[in-house]
């Protein structure tokens, strides 16, 4: 049998090729409307009066008054409206919808609305704690015991945006009391259980459909609900086909990005130079609502110590309420911003001890049988030291570090990091719960039943390559169509670096019993549902415990060239090696990994976004810059093989890993050009500029 | 109304896309004359008398075959909002340029953004169609 890492042809590639895949907005219904939200103008404020004007025939307002059900969109809190009622709290929040048949009509509707507001003072500054988190680990922080002297740093990271190439939208029907909408989505039924609790209708009468996706990096998991609630409450008062999809700056502007972070490390260090304990902050901007916050702040906390273990913990983190747009997921989920934060510091450690940093890290690498952050386990083989020397080998780390060290203006960084898989503590076991089904008709023609999304990472192709490899039948023979709640039992959502590794290991589960009872000519079909692996135990309020069923590990080395009349970053090369237990097909998450670098590195040194009054300064991909085909260079990218034990063929995470090490990497070997300690990204020529001109 | 509303619009040509409306992304790139352009900075005015060929055009012909061919090859299609564009750019390079150095095809792509690839695969996929469809473009 050939190895399930050997690359096929993704499935969908041609249909995208010649443009005929369909997205979101090419759908078109007969006699369709166009919907466009109105928009608070203010960041905070109450709502005195509305004044609508007289509507032409066609046209519709859409407002908190159409909503049958509960003004809510449902993610975890209850605290985010569909539509405002009596206040707004961040410039952008919807208060309406104008719906209708031509847009420059809409346009012309939305112009003469009118909002009274008393304005009230709008917060900005991270004061306001809405969900505080602190766990401890051995005796905790213990810098008065046996410290010689305490090391201290402060890291800031910024706002990132997913900047997929698709906007997001919405395009639904009405039909006999049936709600169906079609969307660039990464999770169906997050969508459907969001348009339950808002429309109050009975289950068949709601229907979530994924059309292709382009690109989502997180920013289609909870946003999409949203709009989806808007629609369908439209969609219930006027009762004709509408699409809802935003232009680039509306996207911009409301949708949700990466939280913002402000970390502070401390580090209590021994007579013998060495780290006897670690005390970390993390704050985190959720903006106007809670949303995913809390859950993004567990994962950061989770990962304070990266990759590598230190014996006594303090780990604390708040998430703050401002009057800002509200963050959410994003490719990462919080250990982007902590792998940033415990890259830089273990680093800047080093150096304060004047000891060569390369050995000071490898020193504290994570092992096997190792307690993680939160006293669980890492019960599988860490090949971190293997992995490091290849990456070493392949980029010619050590001249070239050696080199640069007196040549100005090169720099050469590298950073290792973990993330673990799927859902952070009983997420997987006590929410989603995940349910599969897989079919095979008298045709022996067989069909893979998950939700699951195919937003680009492939999985539409790697799933069908584990089921026909699984049951030795060729691809053509398994269909895996795009979910649609109607057909789809709720496998979860498209997130967390889960797909493969929980929703593959059931289908691989199921496809193994088909294979057992394999009987050709007989329909059949087998569910399963996720289950626990036994020796996982996780305490969700005190944060203890196993926070993950397993890790991926990476390690990313960036070379850069700083110019020193104008402060550019120029790339000149990236060389990575993963652990993501086994691959399911090499192009593909070898694809997976140079996106997620090139996302990383975007994020150390190349985009910018931030606020004033809380607008987002940057409106579209004109000022906010994401990397080129120009900026990138080439990467050398290498996987060893780890197999997990409850992984299909091994497999573990893959997307998000790709990310997280990238900022830190490339904020070393800016340091090291520079020689200059960096405590903030992005790395951008204005601040290169300021450090070299103070020294 | 702009070229790019009257292709996806009024000729239902979908494989046209709307990125970002300002000529930044290059989803939307069409053929104006051979030569890549973004259709939606074009006023449709402007297309009178012109030579415009989109995705669906193009995927009839023999090169971009071979082109397509090569970026699946290659593993340069993800989420594939940026392909067909990423296939023009490539088409309008190719025929100015039938040999480009990396440093010509990055250069050459990059007034089209993507954000799932990173680019390299694309840019070996350009490789793998000048080798392949050596004598397509003269």
């Amino acid at each position: 049998m050939r190895d399930i890492s050997t690359s096929i042809p993704r499935v969908d590639a041609w249909e995208k090729a010649s443009g005929q895949a369909k997205y979101v907005s090419d759908y078109v219904y007969p006699g369709m409307l166009y919907a466009k939200t109105f928009r608070s103008s203010i960041a905070s404020g109450k709502i005195l009066a509305r004044r609508y004007p007289r509507l032409p025939e066609g046209y519709a307002i859409i407002d908190y008054r159409d909503i049958p059900g509960k003004n809510v969109v449902k993610v975890i809190m209850e605290d985010m409206p569909i539509f405002a009622e009596t206040n707004v709290t961040y410039r952008g929040e919807p208060i309406l919808l104008v719906v209708g048949p031509d847009k420059e009509k809409i346009l012309e509707i939305m112009a003469s609305i009118q909002i009274d507001y008393q304005e009230t003072p709008a917060i900005f500054e991270w004061t306001n704690s809405i969900n505080h988190k602190h766990f401890s680990k051995g005796d905790g922080w213990k810098p008065s015991i046996e410290a010689a002297r305490v090391i201290e740093y402060t890291y800031k990271t910024p706002l990132q945006e997913q900047a997929y190439l698709e906007p997001q939208g919405f395009v639904g029907t009405y039909d006999a009391g049936k709600i169906s909408v079609i969307g660039s989505i990464q999770c169906p039924y997050y969508v459907k259980n969001a348009l339950l609790f808002a429309l109050g209708l009975p289950s068949d009468k709601i229907q979530v459909i994924q059309a292709a996706v382009g690109g989502a990096f997180g920013g289609k998991e909870e946003f999409p609900s949203l709009m989806a609630c808007q629609l369908a409450v439209a969609l219930l008062k006027v009762k004709k086909p509408i699409k809802l999809v935003y232009e680039r700056e509306e996207d911009i502007l409301v949708t949700t990005k990466r939280h913002p972070a402000t970390i502070k490390m401390q580090a209590a260090i021994d007579d013998n130079d060495h780290i006897s304990s670690l005390k970390v902050h993390i704050g985190i901007d959720a903006g106007a609502t809670t949303g995913l916050s809390g859950v993004v702040l567990m994962r950061a906390m989770i990962a304070a110590t990266g990759a590598y273990t230190i014996d006594h913990l303090d780990v604390s983190g708040d998430v703050y309420w401002t009057n800002q747009v509200p963050n959410g997921a994003f490719r990462g989920f919080g250990a982007p911003q902590m792998m940033f934060a415990i890259e830089m510091f273990m680093e800047h450690i080093a150096q304060d001890l004047k000891q060569d940093p390369f050995q000071f890290r490898l020193r504290y690498l994570a092992k096997m049988g190792d307690r993680t952050s939160t006293n669980g386990s890492f019960r599988d083989p860490i090949l971190l030291s293997e992995m490091i020397e290849q990456a070493m080998k392949i980029s010619d780390y050590h001249t070239k570090a050696a080199r640069f060290h007196s040549l100005k203006c090169h720099g050469i960084g590298w950073s290792v990091f973990l993330h673990g898989c799927g859902f952070t503590g009983s997420g997987e076991a006590l929410t989603i719960k995940a349910r599969i089904r897989l079919e095979k008709d008298n045709q022996d023609q067989v069909t893979i039943r998950v939700a699951a999304v195919d937003m680009g990472q492939g999985i539409r192709t790697t799933l069908r390559k584990l089921v026909s490899q699984i049951l030795e039948i060729p691809l053509s023979q398994v269909d895996f169509d795009l979910p649609d709640t109607d057909l789809v039992p709720d496998s979860g959502p498209t997130v967390a670096s889960r797909t493969m590794m929980i929703v593959g290991g059931l289908v691989a589960k199921a496809a193994e019993k088909m294979k057992a009872n394999w009987l050709s000519g007989k329909a059949i079909a087998y569910e399963e549902q996720y289950v626990q692996p036994p020796e996982i135990h996780w305490d969700e309020d005190k944060m203890q415990g196993d926070a993950y069923p397993a890790y991926s590990w990476g390690v990313n080395i960036v070379e850069v060239q700083v110019d020193p009349v104008t402060y550019e970053v120029t790339l000149m090369g990236i060389w990575s090696v993963y652990d993501c237990g086994k691959d399911i097909d090499r192009l593909i998450v070898t694809g997976q990994a140079d996106g997620g670098i090139a996302q990383g590195v975007g994020y150390g040194y190349l985009e910018v976004m931030d606020t004033y009054n809380g607008s987002i300064r940057q409106h579209n991909l004109t000022d906010y810059i994401i990397p080129s085909a120009a900026d990138m260079p080439s990467m050398w990218t290498q996987w060893v093989d780890n197999p997990y034990a409850y992984g299909p063929y091994g497999a573990k995470g893959v997307g998000e890993l790709t990310l997280v090490g990238g900022a830190p990497a490339v904020a070393k070997a800016i340091e090291m050009a520079i020689q200059h300690k960096i405590t903030q990204i992005p790395v951008t020529p204005e601040r290169i500029r300021e450090w070299m001109k103070s020294g | 109304m702009r070229l790019l509303d009257f292709l996806r619009k009024e000729q239902h040509l979908t494989g046209t896309k709307e990125g970002c409306g300002e000529g930044e992304c290059g989803a939307c790139a069409i053929l104006f004359d051979g030569v890549i352009a973004h259709s939606c900075l074009i006023p449709l005015a402007n297309a009178a008398d012109h030579d415009i060929v989109t995705i669906e055009g193009f995927s009839k012909t023999k090169r971009f075959e071979v082109i397509a061919q090569a970026f699946v090859e290659a593993g340069a299609v993800q989420c594939g909002f940026c392909t067909p564009g990423m296939i023009i750019a490539t088409e309008s390079l190719l025929r100015k340029n039938p040999h480009p150095t990396v440093h010509e095809i990055k250069e050459a792509l990059s007034g089209n953004l993507c954000r799932c690839t990173g680019y390299q695969m694309i840019v070996q996929a350009v490789q793998i169609a000048c080798e392949k469809g050596a004598g397509l473009w003269p």
